[in-house]
Formats: structure tokens, sequence, C-alpha cells
């Protein structure tokens, strides 16, 4: 155990040495990979942002009904019935007008102007959950509702929210693909890299395998080589989602603001953050393996 | 020690460079192989580490059957081998101890019995002191000497030396091949390829002569 401990040591600081000795090749090698790997993994983080927005909003089946300004508790009354009577309709609530304005108060930024109405503008309505979620039946309920009398607006609440959900998973989609389109990039540029340094070391490698080195034993600082390029990829990477989230939070927090929400794209998690570097380095160790089981046969001492 | 029996070897394309070569090599014994060029002396030293292997034959080392030895199994047979080239094989983007400590590398030792050893060979080829030199500062008879210690740094019970003295004067030759003669004389086997037959004979010891693939002449003192 010590002495295979031994020989990963000796391995992992050749391989140091040799990163080391790569200078700017080595450099821009990192480079690449980071740069390939921070698309998917901001692309992620843009995602998880967006998902987080669309996660404060219902997404159940939920229309919302607004009777005509002037409509009578009768009327009100008479639809609450029709609404309890329909077998597509789960639960209904009734929202007074009242407690719509005292809703509308609490938001932030918008207690002075409620304050300096001098009536209330808002009817009464109900919340209707819809037993079926599918948008085209909320579709047809909503239709059906829209011809009540008494009713003057229907909105379908989860329709855009089912709708951002919907692009925020395209997007994750988009982003997996992407991340796997690259990391065949990424395998290939670790290749690449490891195939010049086996060529560049050819004639150590063959008197080392005269005088009796195994195969295992030239292939490790290698296999170590190419994960220490994938993890300097990785935080390449981890280091560009930060700086260009840090700079889009500029803007968006701006905007946001706009909205009375102080929303900003949060940085990747701890956990997100290590599967990037993990991913990266077994990557640079993949491409390392494949490489070096390709050229090191091809290196037989004569 | 190491048998060869019946041992051919035809290189793709080429013609038979031995041909039904039998011979036997005792523990502790130092042999001479000479030959003009292109005898096979080369090719019959190579089968010995499995650098080559056999056309029909086999070729047996330590009761070990190198003939059909896996290839995972070769590194290990290597390390009980010395070996010494003809263009001694030395790293010369390396100092000379880290020449040495090539094959201790991967022999397991602690790094304190490394070291130790890498002195201890370096002394005994006469190169103490040059650890930090570079082999391309090395006289020709010096890194001749210097492949002799990387060869006996992990203490071969063989060692295997093709034409170690090809490309030096007399004297450096002769210091050379003092120095597999001093190995020999603590028990290690010596297997040493020349034409220089002068060389061969002041030293007095078995040669194998080989001519046209075959074993022409084996001769004990």
């Amino acid at each position: 155990m010590r002495s295979w401990l031994r020989q990963h040591r000796r391995a992992l600081i050749a391989a140091i040495g040799k990163l080391a000795a790569q200078k700017a090749s080595g450099v821009v090698s990192a480079l690449v990979i980071g740069v390939a790997l921070s698309l998917p993994a901001g692309g992620y983080a843009l995602l998880e942002g967006l998902s987080s927005l669309a996660s404060g909003v219902a997404l159940e089946p939920q229309i919302s009904v607004y009777l005509k300004p002037g409509s009578t508790k009768d009327d009100a009354h008479a639809l609450a019935a029709r609404l309890k009577a329909d077998a597509r309709i789960g639960r209904v609530r009734f929202v007074p007008r009242d407690e719509a304005l005292k809703e509308l108060k609490a938001t932030e930024g918008l207690a002075d102007v409620v304050d300096a109405l001098d009536h209330n503008p808002l009817p009464d309505a109900f919340v209707v959950l819809a037993r079926d979620s599918s948008p085209v039946t909320l579709a047809a309920l909503a239709a059906e509702l829209r011809r009540v009398p008494s009713v003057a607006h229907v909105q379908a609440d989860a329709v855009w929210a089912r709708r951002l959900a919907s692009l925020a998973r395209l997007g994750r989609l988009a982003v997996l693909l992407l991340a796997a389109l690259l990391a065949f990039g990424l395998v290939a540029v670790t290749f690449n890299t490891i195939r010049l340094q086996i060529l560049t070391q050819r004639d150590e490698i063959e008197v080392s395998k005269l005088i009796g080195a195994t195969d295992a034993f030239i292939r490790r600082p290698f296999l170590y080589l190419g994960l220490l390029q994938g993890l300097a990829g990785g935080a390449l990477a981890l280091g560009i989602v930060w700086l260009g989230l840090y700079l889009l939070n500029g803007e968006v927090r701006t905007l946001a603001q706009t909205y009375g929400s102080s929303f900003r794209f949060d940085f990747l998690a701890r956990g997100d953050s290590s599967a990037v570097l993990l991913f990266a380095g077994a990557l640079g160790w993949l491409g390392a393996s494949l490489s070096v089981s390709r050229y090191l046969l091809e290196i037989q001492p004569k | 020690m190491i048998s060869f029996s019946a041992v051919s070897k035809r290189y793709p394309g080429g013609q038979d460079v031995l041909k039904g070569v039998s011979l036997s090599i005792d523990a502790g014994e130092l042999v001479f192989i000479t030959g003009h060029s292109g005898a096979g002396k080369s090719t019959l030293l190579k089968l010995i580490p499995a650098i080559e292997r056999p056309s029909t034959g086999s070729v047996i080392v330590n009761g070990q059957n190198v003939s059909a030895l896996r290839p995972a199994a070769i590194p290990f047979l290597r390390r009980n081998l010395g070996l010494v080239f003809q263009d001694q094989k030395l790293l010369y983007d390396r100092s000379v101890y880290e020449n040495l400590m090539l094959p201790l590398s991967f022999s397991n030792l602690a790094p304190r019995e490394a070291a130790r050893r890498a002195r201890a060979a370096l002394d005994k080829v006469g190169l103490l002191g040059r650890e930090k030199a570079n082999p391309i500062q090395l006289s020709g008879g010096e890194q001749q000497r210097l492949a002799i210690a990387r060869a006996v740094v992990n203490r071969p019970a063989v060692l295997i030396a093709d034409e170690p003295t090809a490309n030096l004067d007399a004297e450096a030759a002769r210091r050379v091949l003092e120095i597999f003669v001093a190995f020999n004389q603590v028990g290690v086997t010596v297997l040493l390829a020349t034409h220089d037959l002068a060389l061969v004979t002041h030293y007095g010891r078995r040669v194998l002569r080989l001519a046209s693939g075959h074993v022409a002449e084996d001769s004990a003192p």
C-alpha cells in the first residue's frame, strides 16, 4: 500500500512537472477546455435562475375569474354555485374585492399607490382550480367562463408559467446536449495534448520499457496530466461563469428593481461547482487514457 | 541459468538471423559472444530480455520460458536483467543522477535506499561526484560506464551488454571491460557481445562465436 501510494505520488509530481513545462501550450489547452465548459455551465446557471423565478409562480391548473364591476352578491352566488357544480373543477375560492385590495396593498412598493386611490377599482373574483391540468382543458374551461354574462375577464394563470417551465426544460435539455457535445471536444483536446507529450518523451518511454517499467508505470503520469489539465480547465470555466454572472447581474438588478424584485442570478451551488470540476477532471483523464492506450502500444524498444 | 533450445529468428521479410541455436550459460559465467557484423550477436542478446521473440525454439531464463511470456510479465523479467547497449540509450535531458534513478523509480524502493543504491552504483563505475552533470558532458567511456551503473543499480543477476566497447578507445574499452569482470567476480552472470577479438583473448573466458546464424565455436578457457 505504501509503495503504491509512493508510485502515485511520484506520478502526480511528474505530471505537475510536465504541466509546468508545457507553459504557454498548457495554458492554451486549459483555456480551450475552460471556455468550452463555461458554455454549458453558464447556461445551466442561467436556467437555474430562471427556474427559480418561474417556481415562484403557481404551476397548478388555476384560472382567475373576475366579475364585472357593479356585479351583485346574487351574481357572485350564482356563479359560485355554477362553478361548484362543474365536474371539471376541483376547488373554488372566492376573493372579495376588499380582500384583493388588501393583498395588493401588501405588495412591495404598491402601498402608497393603493392609499392614493379614492375607491376600490378591483372586482370580486373566483380562483378556480381545475381537476385536469392539460392546457387544452384549461383553455376550453376559460372560454366557457368568458361567456357567462356576469364575468368580465378570465385569466388562465398557469398557462404562461407552464410555458416558462417547458421552456426551462427545453433549455436544460439543450444545455445537456451542448455539454455532451463539448465533452467530446474536451476529450479530443486532452487526447491531442497527451499525444504530443508522448511523442516528445518517446526516448524516455522506450528506455523505461527496456529497463523494466510496466505500462501502468509509464501510463500513470500521463493520466494525472490529463486529470490536472481537465481540473484546470474546469476551474477556469467556473471563473468565466462567475465573471459572466457578475457582469450580467449588474444589469439584471437594475431591470428587476423596476418590477419591485430583488432577483439576481446566483452562482452555481457548491455541489454543481464540484460536479463541473469532477466532470472536467474525468474527461481529462478519459482523453489521456485513450491517447496513452493508443500511442504507448506504438512505442516498442528495439 | 540461460538456455537456448533450437532457437531460430527470422525478421519479417528478411532472412534467418539465427538458425537452430542451442546453448546453455550457467550462473556466474562471463561469456563473450563474437562474430562478424550480421552474425546474429545482437539478436541473440535481444531474445533474453524478450526485446525480440524467437520464430521457433525456446529461450529459458532462470527457469522461465521467455518465448511464451505474457507481455505484462516482460517488465518484471527485465528488472532482473541489466542491459547495456552500444548506443547507451541514456536520457540527455536528464542529469547523471536522474538517469540512474529511472530504474529505481519503478522498483518500489524507499527514496533513501534508492539514493544510497544510486550513489553506490556510481561509485562502482567511478562516476561518484558527477551526479549533477548532464550525460552529454561525459566522455564516451564515461557515458558507457553510466549505462553500466544504470544496468546494475537494481542488482540484477545477469548483465547483458551489446558491443559496449564499440565506440571507445583502447583505454576506455579496457576500463569498461574491467567493470564487467569485477561484477562477474561477485557472482553476476555476464554476456558480452563484441567483435574485438584482442580483448576477448586477453580475458581468457568462454567464447561463443556466431557465424551465419549458427554457433560456430563454443570454447571454454
